[in-house]
């Protein structure tokens, strides 16, 4: 089904782009307002999903050589194990940790542990979503 | 340590994501499944050790005040139960490594294995309602890709069957958890058993009840809603089956026992006389069940069916004795389930077929097996000094105690029916002239004969050595008979 | 207000319903869907709609929103998602390799394969 897709492409190559920054923004803006690793994460697979649909499954793997399992694995040991580094201080699993930093250019800006859970959730969203799409759309 | 008892939860955990990097290397998974399995049965029994000894443990997530946060409390039973789940999925897994195939180690097998056990252990031990439905969906989406591993048509059938029941009856629980939100405006389980107590149960409360029952009683298979079971697990490969049915339902069953110990404890007459019936009902329907088929799988699956309905005859009853005794008997039935499934498993794989008809005469080629099988069947239908016998028999003392004479009766007399049922695998199976036969592979046959001994002999060290258990056990009944000392604990751990 | 609620709650409820009894696969899907869409609904309003500012505790505030139901609602809708999106593999692979999306031709006994 190779049709004549130019525009598709065209357009797809920047909005990609535009909804990964977007995924980005979504992600850190989670922390106070409304957002979050699952949103950033499902938004992040939409972008890639607009790639398979305009080019097709093997050119996105060749894009980005991910294998979205490990991808997956690699979000739950994040997630879990930001959850279980408090029990090494013996304090209760999922305890939370955060400081005021003054980092070069941002300036004042408080880091948070439970940031880091939601990058391990941003992956494991991506990565699962992914694995699904890739299983349906494998055998056309 | 105030974290120990999350340990046996977390190993599995954290092994099934390591397990997933190594997809393709099976040597290594079948390994790191084993020594994973290992080390949590071994804290998980030093967990049960601490609680027998210094009481409830509990610990609240993220450091928060005891019913803000979610709390997860090892008392007696919980511990028990994870204690039992690791020590019988050792034995399954071990079983698997024969007959489980390459192609489903290949394809996430063991991590599913890792995030089920996660998913069990994590249900038993939760102190909190809407954890406890987390954890259930853990265990139920590492089963749906159990069931479905391997992708044989009958699999891919069932399992549509399968999850449909299951993601109605999640539904319904988040909509029976959001009725008991509203009334009792808490999730942490302690305080859910303070508060219905301060206001005395009305009939809304009772009622929320009746809709949990239904919800755990779809994955515990009580009587109306066990039509999913035997044809959804018989479509499993034998290690799952032995899994699922070793452990899945006894997870419905825990909930209920827990919810009808914690929570619906004043309005007896109603509640309790429900699950009365239903589980007497239970029974009757398993041992139909069992009487009618001839398929050596599904009469051991109807079995299921029956010991649920026994155990939670047992919950029913709400006195200590029943409630020692049901905790007797639900450990039994784990372990003897499993074993039983693994030796089915056996005589399947020698004879090629699971239809008692064609079956016959292999107690001349596999005599261990044939004597180890009836030993299993006679622990199963509870005869002394077996495993069974003695959880029964508590089982059916709580009953007269409470004065349901004529129900406790027929408790005893559906042991006579389970027996009849598992017997008769025996009789078609190993008795008589010769039937079909598989060519089969030695090596593997002593490989996956060799843990099912082993799990046959646990369980006759478990019927005889009851004394040695019984400690245990009392513990956790008594902490299921007054949910002062549950809540107590919980509540001061917060501090 | 909760009314209204209850009563968009019982009309998912009900499509859901009727879709899950009907013999395609797909509607059977959305149809789940539209089950975990009505529960979740309800644990919103079960969780009283009132409160009008933001779930800040503090001295003076008293009509402050829950913040629990979001909570919960949030684990369940990714919950659902996943359990959806394995369905519909799911569904797929058996209509691949059973050749039909229709559940009463997929019956069959023990003894058919």
């Amino acid at each position: 089904m190779k049709a004549n897709n130019l525009i598709l492409q065209f357009t797809s190559k920047i909005i990609f782009f535009i909804i990964f920054f977007f995924a980005v923004h979504i992600f850190f803006a989670g922390h106070y307002t409304p957002g979050g690793g699952f949103v950033g994460g499902l938004l992040m697979a939409s972008a890639i999903v607009l790639l398979v649909i305009s080019f097709d499954l093997k050119t996105v793997q060749t894009i980005l050589p991910i294998n979205y399992m490990y991808m997956t694995a690699t979000g739950l040991i994040v997630a879990v194990g930001t959850a279980a580094f408090p029990m090494l201080l013996n304090k209760p699993f999922f305890t939370h940790f955060f400081d005021y930093f003054t980092l070069p250019l941002i300036g004042k800006t408080s880091l948070h542990t439970a940031a880091l859970f939601d990058l391990g959730v941003f992956l494991v969203v991506v990565g699962v979503t992914m694995t699904i799409i890739q299983t349906i759309g494998e055998d056309e | 340590m105030i974290n120990f008892l999350l340990i046996p939860i977390l190993i599995p955990f954290f092994m099934g994501m390591i397990l997933m990097f190594c997809q393709k290397h099976v040597g290594l998974q079948r390994f790191l499944s084993l020594i994973t399995l290992l080390a949590a049965s071994v804290v998980s029994f030093f967990v049960m050790l601490k609680v027998q000894a210094d009481g409830i443990q509990t610990v609240t997530f993220g450091g928060w005040p005891a019913p803000f946060g979610i709390t997860m409390v090892a008392d007696g039973m919980s511990t028990l139960l994870v204690f039992t789940t690791f020590v019988l999925s050792l034995f399954i897994v071990w079983y698997g490594f024969e007959s489980i195939g390459v192609g489903r180690e290949k394809h996430f097998y063991y991590p599913g294995l890792m995030f089920i056990l996660t998913g069990i252990t994590g249900a038993f031990t939760t102190g909190d309602i809407f954890n406890l439905f987390v954890f259930f969906e853990v265990l139920l989406m590492s089963s749906y890709l159990l069931l479905v591993l391997g992708g044989e048509k009958k699999q891919l059938r069932e399992s549509i069957k399968y999850i449909l029941v299951n993601v109605v009856s999640s539904a319904l629980f988040v909509i029976t958890v959001a009725y008991l939100y509203s009334v009792v405006g808490t999730l942490s389980m302690a305080d859910i058993s303070v508060k219905i107590a301060d206001i005395g149960q009305p009939g809304i409360i009772t009622t929320i009840a009746v809709l949990f029952l239904m919800v755990f009683g779809l994955k515990a298979a009580i009587f109306p809603l066990y039509f999913w079971l035997p044809s959804s697990y018989a479509a499993a490969p034998i290690p799952v089956l032995a899994l699922f049915g070793a452990l899945l339902t006894k997870v419905g069953v825990y909930a209920i026992a827990r919810t009808y110990t914690l929570f619906f404890v004043h309005d007896l007459s109603f509640t309790h006389e429900l699950l009365l019936v239903l589980s007497v009902l239970t029974i009757a329907a398993g041992c139909i069940g069992a009487l009618a088929t001839f398929n050596a799988i599904q009469i051991i699956i109807y079995n299921i069916v029956i010991a649920v309905g026994v155990i939670l005859y047992g919950v029913a009853q709400m006195n200590e004795v029943a409630l020692e005794g049901a905790m007797f008997y639900l450990v039994h039935d784990m372990i003897i389930k499993a074993a039983l499934f693994m030796l089915v498993g056996l005589v399947i794989y020698v004879s090629g077929t699971a239809n008692l008809r064609k079956m016959g005469g292999l107690i001349k080629e596999y005599p261990v097996l044939g004597w180890f099988y009836l030993i299993a069947a006679f622990g199963l239908a509870g005869i002394p000094p077996l495993s069974g016998f003695v959880g029964k028999l508590l089982i059916v003392q709580g009953g007269f105690a409470a004065e349901n004479i004529w129900s406790s009766l027929f408790i005893l007399a559906s042991s006579l029916l389970v027996l009849l049922s598992v017997i008769r695998i025996f009789l078609y199976a190993f008795w008589g002239e010769p039937g079909v036969r598989q060519k089969i592979n030695p090596k593997s046959y002593r490989q996956m004969l060799v843990p099912t001994v082993l799990l046959v002999v646990i369980s006759i060290a478990y019927g005889v050595g009851s004394e040695w258990v019984a400690p245990f056990m009392d513990t956790a009944a008594k902490a299921l008979m007054d949910p002062g000392i549950y809540v107590d604990a919980v509540m001061k751990g917060g501090e | 207000m909760e009314i209204v609620m209850a009563f968009v709650c019982g009309f998912l409820f009900m499509a859901a319903v009727y879709l899950i009894l009907s013999r395609s696969l797909l509607r059977i899907i959305i149809g789940t869907g539209l089950l975990s869409h009505g529960a979740h609904l309800l644990i919103l309003t079960m969780g009283g709609l009132g409160g009008e500012s933001p779930p800040v505790l503090a001295d003076g505030v008293t009509d402050y929103a829950d913040p629990l139901p979001q909570a919960l609602i949030l684990t369940a809708i990714v919950i659902s998602f996943g359990v959806t999106a394995f369905f519909l593999v799911l569904a797929y692979r058996a209509y691949q390799e059973l050749g039909t999306d229709d559940t009463s031709l997929m019956k069959g006994s023990d003894e058919d394969d």
